[in-house]
């Protein structure tokens, strides 16, 4: 067994307090190895965005241990996770998250900018991303002149574009049609297979599921399922 | 990275038009209010000083009645006559001594005509008022004396009747009397409380007396301090002839005053100061709408920027990144707002001065004030929010409504 690149221990996050104390993560353990496909499922408020947040050091535990390639995440300032978060990560948020007013290609730029990318290669970059999830020709569109279909996918060449070491999704095809699905899952086994990408993606849609080669189930906030899949095993 | 900051920060300010379209008005406004009332209110101010200046300095005005006395006890006093004007004369502290009659009248040229203050007086009143002619000539110490047609006209009540045209020689008709145009005052402009100072006729005393009033009375004498005397030894000396001439027994208060120029100069001044609080007053208030508009802007957009700093911070953005783009954004719009205040203001301070006929004299310390006080507001309304936001964990900020 290799080295985890990511490993949740005994994780807890915790809402409120007292009479409204949620708890949204209620002792998760688990272990990702680089190159892993993870697909995580379960149902509603079972705490998968909750876990996919901390995975994405967008938010920190309440208890437990979260480690990052070996570091443990907690013993590091604001400033190194967001350090963290622009070289090692791409987040594909649940409600996409783009900057209103703002073309799909200065969205999926964004993140470029922070890496200390020159214009004309950011540019490059970005609609290289995009063409990639199907959006060429709609580079100058906003959001609000898109459909929420394509706004996920300016969501998802927004956590491509920076060659991240683990790409975060959460529901990244939630409002995509069957075909548009599976292009993206297409996309996204291409890159965990022939990069190396690690991935760990929400999905409610076993044949969303089925393109990963690992499969956890979250029930009110604990890991209920955990295993290893072939391809087609569902 | 400082120039992709500045970038960033103006592609937030064309992105967001209509706010910073906003908060820079807010600026505007502020600043623009307080530079145009407070240069109006100093080139009024310094209106009042010139035109007080203009009095003549060293001028005393002896008036019938006391001065801290009710209304109708002036009718108890005796006026004065032309015989205290020739009295006063004697003095060695005075050096110009002139009667004062005044009424006013239409003054009839042709088909024109003009009401305006008719003054009886002597030639010295030029001299202690501070009038020079412009064209033609004063009275003659003969025609002082004398109940001749004659007047010298204001510059307005020339233009009015007489349009470009020389009217020395003609004659013009006040009431009953025609009378000869001898003379053309220079012009003065507006006074301190921008009354037109050049409407007005001059004619001997005599004349004004026994042809418009019927009475021998004098409204006031109009009196210059010698050079070699001060204020005071010529307002003593003056008192103790008028107290022998009414006859005013030891002990008894005056029935007259002596009013000095100077004292009247301090009095416009602080009416002016009065007036340029309130415009200060004014001005400090749309300052601060200015402000509160600045404000209203930067906290309605809380939100929004709120969740923008999220999504900024989990694309990998540092807090410190993201705030100097917020505050380079404030600074910006905070300038431009300022610069184009400033110029507003001074536009509309300058086109005020050249109605009013008042200088133009903008002030720096207002305008750093103004200027200051809005970008300190933008800044600030801009910033710490958005430092709030910065501290937030990425999820607390994409999250927050
Ligand atoms: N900011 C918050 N404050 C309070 N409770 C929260 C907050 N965020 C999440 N929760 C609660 O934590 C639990 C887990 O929420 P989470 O969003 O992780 O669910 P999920 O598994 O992603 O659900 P879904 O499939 O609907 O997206 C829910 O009960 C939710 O109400
Ligand atoms: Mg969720």
């Amino acid at each position: 067994m290799s080295e985890p690149l990511l490993e949740l221990r005994g994780i807890e996050r915790h809402y409120g307090h007292d009479e409204t104390l949620v708890r949204a993560l209620d002792g998760v353990d688990l272990r990702v190895e680089p190159g892993e496909f993870l697909a995580i499922m379960g149902p509603s408020g079972s705490g998968k965005s909750t876990a996919m947040n901390i995975i994405g050091c967008l938010d920190r535990p309440t208890a437990g241990n979260y480690l990052f390639n070996g570091v443990e995440v907690a013993t590091l300032n604001r400033d190194q996770r967001a350090l963290l978060r622009r070289h090692y990560l791409g987040f594909v948020f649940q409600g996409y998250n783009l900057l209103p007013r703002t073309t799909a290609l200065e969205n999926v730029e964004l993140p470029l900018i922070y890496k200390g990318m020159r214009k004309a290669e950011r540019v490059a970059r970005a609609r290289q991303a995009l063409a990639r999830v199907g959006l060429e020709g709609r580079e100058d569109h906003t959001p609000s002149q898109l459909s929420g279909g394509q706004q996920q996918r300016v969501a998802i060449a927004r956590a491509l574009a920076g060659e991240p070491m683990v790409m975060l999704a959460d529901e990244p095809t939630g409002n995509l049609d069957t075909k548009r699905s599976v292009e993206i899952m297409n996309l996204m086994q291409d890159l965990n297979r022939e990069s190396g990408l690690t991935i760990v993606m929400v999905t409610h849609e076993e044949d969303m599921a089925a393109y990963a080669s690992r499969l956890v189930v979250f029930t009110d906030g604990r890991v209920v399922r955990d295993e290893k899949m072939h391809e087609g095993a569902l | 990275m400082l120039w992709e900051t500045i970038r960033l920060a103006l592609t937030a300010i064309i992105r967001n038009a209509l706010r910073s379209f906003l908060t820079v008005l807010g600026v505007v406004i502020g600043v623009a209010a307080v530079i145009a009332m407070v240069t109006v209110g100093q080139g009024s101010s310094e209106q009042v000083s010139a035109n007080v200046e203009s009095l003549g300095t060293n001028v005393l005005v002896l008036r019938s009645g006391a001065r801290m006395m009710g209304p109708g006890s002036r009718d108890t006093a005796p006026s004065f006559k032309l015989s205290d004007a020739e009295a006063l004369e004697d003095l060695s502290s005075l050096s110009a001594v002139a009667p004062v009659v005044s009424t006013s009248a239409t003054a009839v040229f042709g088909n024109n005509n003009r009401t305006t203050s008719i003054t009886g007086t002597t030639s010295p009143y030029l001299e202690i008022g501070g009038w020079t002619i412009a064209l033609g000539r004063s009275f003659t110490p003969a025609e002082d004396r004398s109940g001749a047609n004659l007047c010298i006209i204001g510059e307005t009540v020339r233009t009015t009747l007489f349009g470009a045209t020389d009217p020395t020689g003609e004659k013009i008709r006040i009431k009953s009397i025609s009378c000869e145009v001898i003379g053309v005052l220079k012009s003065k402009g507006a006074g301190s409380f921008g009354q037109d100072q050049d409407d007005l006729v001059l004619m001997p005393v005599r004349t004004v007396q026994r042809r418009l009033m019927g009475s021998q009375d004098v409204s006031s004498i109009s009196l210059q301090v010698a050079r070699t005397a001060s204020v005071e030894r010529a307002t003593s000396d003056i008192e103790a002839l008028m107290r022998e001439r009414r006859r005013i027994a030891i002990g008894e208060d005056d029935d007259f005053s002596v009013f000095d120029m100077a004292e009247l100069s301090s009095m416009l001044n602080s009416v002016n100061s009065v007036l340029t609080g309130l415009l200060s007053s004014v001005a400090a208030v749309s300052l601060l709408v200015g402000g509160i508009g600045i404000m209203n802007i930067m906290l309605v957009s809380v939100t929004e920027r709120t969740r923008e700093i999220g999504i900024r911070l989990s694309v990998g953005a540092q807090a410190h990144q993201v705030l100097m783009q917020f505050l380079v954004e404030a600074v910006v719009l905070s300038v431009l707002g300022g610069i184009i205040g400033i110029l507003f203001g001074l536009g509309l301070a300058y086109v005020a001065a050249q109605i009013m006929a008042i200088p133009f004299s903008p002030s720096l310390n207002v305008i750093a004030l103004a200027f200051g006080f809005s970008a300190v507001v933008g800044m600030v309304f801009g910033y710490f929010p958005a430092r709030r936001a910065a501290r937030l964990d990425p999820i607390d900020a994409l999250h927050y409504q």
